[in-house]
């Protein structure tokens, strides 16, 4: 009888090595998948996985993955830090559209003055309208322990319906041609956030690095981010330290609703372009992955954040040469964290035969 | 704007019908909460289970034979859950989210060749004399069996937790997992069985969207169903028919705003729509205060350790 044996430590070697043994897992049964929809499987794990990279249009696609990467690390950095902590923020999505709302409003509203203080700006909106929205589950959580799962993830339906409001209203290209959506910032040279196109550089990229900089020094040099461990591994022994937990969920939610703010500011200024009804894309969900398939280690993220950020283009280019269907790399990518949680199991036990022993 | 041409016996009639799939994914999912197993996966089981149902159905011409392989497919995604849970002690918060973004891709997936076709009709029950009453009839007696079915669930499940030796059980689990081992009881057994069931009964739900709500399939249409269905379980403070009068107040509320839509009132769409998940937050901050019914063992991971 196999029975499960649990470790004294978690075991570093196996933390490490679940990551990459899910991939393959997941790359293994991934191709099952498209074998089943009737494509070539290693034609298409190829053609995810290294043609973005190493193909013959490569230099096309590289630029992508910073592009793709940055909201994605972004993101996953602040859920990271609740998550550590068991505060669980699952409403990014909603998060990132109301940063971007807020700062592409911001930018909409200086239109068409050039001045150099109109894109910073823009970034105190966004961060503003992410934190706020996040405040929200947070303030509920911390007054009437209301469960900020359920409320954030409510939030990002509500966020939605405020998206297409705004970008039929309100924020509506005056002319558009009565078509949805805002002006095209990219084209407001004081509003735009990319820095060079041609390499995929934005100011996402770099705020991306800074973000998790920023959560490396927190976590292993600061008080705070010690806190944050603490909470997570050992609730009752924080609370013995002196851990106020109601600051630390303010703390975590606030910290990730600005980080999916910023994202969602800098993909609208740059490149989205527009506020428009199907402006988010699922970052904000794709990050929960990131952040487990990180190990919630700012390093890991930016892994792992890369590895999604890969799929992503390699989805696409499988989608317009191998007609494979876009939700299929959704599944993918679900997958891939189920694997992740099913082998996280060897982390944490040791896996035991033994006799079946007469009770 | 004509409130007056809102019809206040369609309005209940058609509430009940919109309240159905949040009742069929409540009711199984409180359950298995009260196993001491939180899922977060309702949305992603009655999502699949709406591409499985409609799939099936428009194979088949048959609703029914739809909403068996419904809750068929919403168990067999559970299933891939409780193995992570139970089997593997993953996380449930994690392994639920996984389920939800897994079953959203799955289903889109499957249901490539199904969008735009609709589905054959559900049939009513009608019941010759019953179903003629003027106000009642239609209230009462002119839905499809599966609303039915819904609230029998509701009934036998309020039964089974308070008058049966397997309710009892099921309660113990929930309470406390180490006391019910040491009594013998196979925890991660039972937990099992009642995530199974409770992802039919999402499963159910999901098909009660695409074959009779609306009935169509669209991506993504069970629109946070699920997770409203989450916070409704939260609401009825663990008690089945507290479910049934939780779930119809959000009937309510959605039939009521479509309502509105049409009459033209002078609140925009989006602002509307976006109601139901406003009410569902402050339903939520009004109850969260008292946590005293929530199963002690609720989303703990159990391991025997011996």
């Amino acid at each position: 009888m196999i029975v499960l044996e649990k470790r004294p430590q978690p075991s570093q070697a196996w933390s490490l090595a679940t990551p990459v043994l899910a991939v393959l897992a997941t790359m293994l049964f991934g191709g099952l998948l498209f074998a089943v929809l009737g494509k070539n499987p290693v034609e298409a794990i190829r053609t995810i996985f290294w043609d973005p990279l190493f193909g013959e249009f490569a230099f096309y696609y590289r630029p992508q993955l910073l592009v793709k990467g940055a909201p994605l690390v972004l993101i996953a950095i602040g859920l990271s830090l609740g998550f550590k902590a068991g505060i669980w923020n699952i409403g990014a999505e909603g998060q990132y559209i109301m940063g971007a709302l807020c700062g592409a409003g911001i930018g909409l509203a200086f239109y068409p003055l050039d001045a150099v203080y109109v894109f910073p700006l823009m970034v105190l909106g966004g961060a503003f309208g992410g934190w706020a929205w996040a405040m929200i589950p947070a303030i509920l959580k911390v007054r009437f322990g209301t469960n900020e799962i359920l409320v954030s993830l409510m939030l990002v339906y509500v966020a939605e319906q405020l998206l297409a409001s705004m970008s039929l209203g309100l924020l509506k290209n005056p002319e558009g041609f009565g078509f949805p959506g805002s002006r095209n910032l990219n084209e407001y040279a004081s509003a735009t956030s990319w820095i060079s196109q041609d390499i995929g550089m934005h100011w996402g990229v770099v705020a991306a690095f800074i973000a998790v900089i920023f959560a490396y020094v927190l976590l292993n040099r600061h008080m705070l981010g010690f806190h944050i461990r603490l909470t997570g591994d050992a609730p009752r022994a924080a609370r013995f330290a002196g851990v106020r937990p109601a600051r630390l969920i303010l703390f975590c939610l606030g910290t990730s609703g600005l980080l999916a703010g910023l994202a969602g500011l800098f993909e609208v200024a740059g490149p989205a372009g527009q506020v428009s009804i199907d402006f988010n894309v699922g970052y904000g969900f794709t990050a929960i992955i990131v952040a487990f398939l990180g190990r919630l280690h700012p390093v890991g993220i930016l892994l792992a954040a890369g590895l999604m950020a890969l799929t992503y283009i390699g989805g696409e280019i499988a989608q317009s040469q191998l007609g494979l269907p876009a939700a299929a790399i959704q599944v993918f990518q679900g997958m891939l964290l189920f694997f992740l949680l099913a082998l996280d199991v060897l982390t944490n036990y040791r896996i035991r035969m033994r006799m079946r022993e007469v009770a | 704007m004509d409130l007056s041409s809102i019809n206040p016996v369609l309005l209940v009639a058609s509430l009940m019908v919109a309240a159905t799939p949040i009742l069929l994914a409540a009711i199984g999912e409180l359950v298995v909460e009260k196993s001491g197993v939180l899922n977060l996966g309702v949305e992603g089981m009655m999502i699949t289970g709406a591409i499985s149902g409609f799939a099936i159905a428009v194979e088949t011409g048959s609703p029914f034979l739809g909403f068996l392989a419904a809750a068929l497919g919403g168990a067999v995604l559970s299933l891939l859950f409780a193995v992570l849970t139970q089997l593997a002690l993953a996380n449930q918060v994690a392994s639920g989210l996984a389920l939800t973004l897994f079953g959203l891709g799955l289903s889109a997936l499957m249901g490539q060749r199904y969008v735009g076709i609709k589905p054959p009709p559900t049939p009513d029950l009608d019941i010759p004399i019953l179903s003629d009453i003027p106000v009642i009839g239609p209230i009462l007696f002119g839905h499809d069996p599966v609303l039915y079915l819904g609230i029998a669930i509701v009934a036998l499940v309020w039964v089974m937790l308070k008058f049966t030796r397997a309710g009892l059980i099921l309660r113990a689990v929930g309470e406390s997992h180490d006391a019910a081992h040491a009594l013998g009881y196979k925890v991660v057994r039972i937990r099992i069985l009642a995530i199974l069931f409770g992802g039919a009964c999402a499963g159910l739900g999901g098909a009660y969207i695409s074959l009779v709500r609306v009935p169509q399939w669209t991506e993504g249409m069970t629109a946070g169903v699920g997770w409203i269905a989450l916070a409704l379980v939260v609401f009825a403070s663990w008690k089945p028919w507290r479910v049934l009068l939780g779930a119809y107040l959000f009937g309510g509320i959605t039939v009521l705003q479509l309502n509105l839509q049409a009459a033209g009132v002078a609140i925009p769409v989006e602002y509307l729509a976006m109601s139901p998940y406003i009410v569902t937050i402050l339903v939520l901050v009004i109850l969260s205060r008292d946590k005293s019914n929530a199963p002690a063992s609720l989303g703990r991971i159990f391991h025997a350790s011996r």
